[in-house]
């Protein structure tokens, strides 16, 4: 599974500036989508209690960002995709002025997302690729920056662990933690959570046939 | 002459064969648990008295009786407080969709009784702008989140001040290091006081033997949390302890789709319950009875 590594309950969260300036320096760009979201570079914080270094919090990878989903999945479990690159190949030109106009494997495509359009998030020089407001160029594959130009108090909550599902350990000294994505919960296409069918209601004696109070 | 079959004898042999039947009901259950407690049992020593051996024996003795009564390999530990550590707990009433994600985990992962669907949460379906948990309804079953409603998740508050520890008169529960009130389910005599003196209803009487699939058992299990419980007593959420003390997150948090959620410590200033108690509007239910709660709510600023 693609993940990446980010270290959490470092002393302080760079601005988003900071790793915008690492990400735009980094080297290789492929690479690049494994880079750290704080652009925290702290090597594991000693803890003062055990002496044990902290473990990592890594953020689930959807499949979608890495490229149309096939719906099979590889022997290892992960699902197959078709790579942005496969297609889009650094084709120029305007972006579809909307949605109904997308063609290929994305037809279909619904945007219910306030009064963005195409190009509020991708690129049109590099269809394989997001773009900031301020221009800049973006991997796929590090979307929550560019969810979090507009949805920043919602990033400040998933930083501090108050937005967002978690699993593994509370205690990072004793074991690491993984945290879901933007994505995994809101399509960015259509990011309000979907109602669902709740899990069965309890059927103590407070409930049911009869019952006239809880 | 011979006797005489009046109405008066008729009346009294009636009344006391029909008296006679109606004690032998009442104490039929005190013969079955004769039959079904034994020795070890019966004369096992409170929770907190019991030697480092002693406690040994009780585990693998509840660990056969499992294997025995439900068919299901488990192993029972006894998992302490951590030191420097008081767990807390906080919900964001603005994220939870009411999807009883964590009520369903809270039921596999405590080994709760499937006939009866128990669970240590109850989630209200709240109508905005309301905040009356009487004209909270737990037993909602449409798609959610409904128009017009809002959810909020309700489980043992952990308080400081907890009146259930106070009633009891065996204590049979109490309050750990780490602020966890936990029950010893094999001093609890199940009269049920406790229940009655929880303002937040969190408490639940085992009415009948727990039934569980010895499939569906989860056999990751602690002797003051989420062993299969006895029938007869009064259990209650014990935030995951056989998971929380070893520094995981609790089974309603992880199965929480929207993170609506938030675990920790209370002492680490840099955990993210901390972040939450100094940045977010946090409220208690019930603050005016003075328990104190360690489960604090809030919604998104």
């Amino acid at each position: 599974m693609h993940r990446r590594a980010v270290h959490r309950r470092s002393a302080t969260y760079p601005p988003v500036q900071l790793t915008l300036v690492v990400l735009a320096a980094s080297a290789s760009a492929c690479q690049a989508a494994s880079a750290e979201y704080f652009a925290d570079t702290d090597q594991p914080r000693a803890d003062d209690a055990s002496g044990a270094a902290l473990h990592d919090t890594t953020i689930e990878l959807p499949a979608s960002l890495r490229g149309v989903p096939t719906g099979e999945r590889a022997p290892t479990g992960a699902p197959v995709v078709v790579a942005c690159g496969t297609c889009h190949n650094g084709e120029p030109g305007a972006l579809p002025a909307q949605a109904s106009e997308v063609a290929g494997p994305h037809t279909g495509l619904v945007v219910q997302h306030g009064g963005n359009t195409c190009g509020s998030c991708h690129d049109p020089n590099r269809r394989d690729r997001l773009r900031l407001a301020d221009g800049q160029q973006l991997e796929l594959t590090e979307a929550m920056q560019l969810c979090s130009q507009c949805h920043g108090t919602q990033r400040r909550d998933y930083d501090h662990g108050a937005h967002g599902g978690m699993a593994g350990h509370w205690d990072l000294a004793r074991g690491p933690r993984t945290r879901n994505h933007c994505i995994h919960c809101h399509d960015p296409h259509v990011p309000a959570y979907p109602r669902v069918l709740p899990a069965a209601p309890p059927r103590d004696r407070f409930f049911g046939a009869g019952a006239g109070h809880e | 002459m011979g006797s005489r079959v009046t109405r008066r004898r008729a009346l009294r042999v009636l009344g006391a064969s029909l008296g006679g039947s109606a004690f032998a009901y009442a104490v039929a259950p005190v013969a079955a648990f004769v039959q079904a407690t034994n020795k070890e049992e019966f004369l096992q020593q409170h929770y907190r008295e019991l030697t480092e051996a002693g406690l040994a024996d009780v585990l693998r003795r509840l660990e056969a009786e499992t294997a025995r009564d439900y068919g299901a390999d488990v192993s029972i530990r006894d998992p302490r407080p951590l030191p420097d550590v008081q767990f807390g707990y906080a919900l964001n009433l603005s994220v939870c969709i009411g999807c009883r994600k964590c009520a369903e985990a809270c039921h596999h992962e405590n080994n709760h009784d499937r006939r009866t669907n128990n669970s240590y949460i109850r989630v209200l379906e709240m109508t905005q702008g309301t905040m009356d948990m009487e004209q909270g309804r737990a037993d909602y079953d449409h798609a959610v989140p409904a128009p017009g409603k809002y959810y909020m998740p309700v489980q043992c508050q952990q308080c400081e001040n907890p009146p259930c520890v106070d009633v009891c008169p065996v204590q049979a529960t109490w309050k750990e290091d780490d602020g966890v009130v936990v029950v010893d389910y094999n001093w609890c005599i199940g009269c049920r006081y406790c229940e009655a003196a929880c303002p937040y209803h969190a408490r639940r009487f085992n009415w009948h033997k727990p039934e569980i699939p010895a499939d569906e058992i989860n056999p990751d299990q602690a002797y003051l949390s989420n062993r299969v419980r006895p029938q007869g007593v009064v259990e209650k959420c014990h935030f995951c302890l056989h998971r929380t003390r070893e520094g995981r997150l609790p089974a309603c948090l992880e199965a929480c789709p929207t993170g609506a959620r938030v675990f920790g410590n209370l002492l680490d200033p840099e955990s993210e319950i901390r972040w939450v108690l100094a940045n977010k509007r946090v409220f208690v239910l019930k603050e005016e009875l003075g328990t104190n709660p360690r489960f604090f709510y809030f919604f998104d600023t």
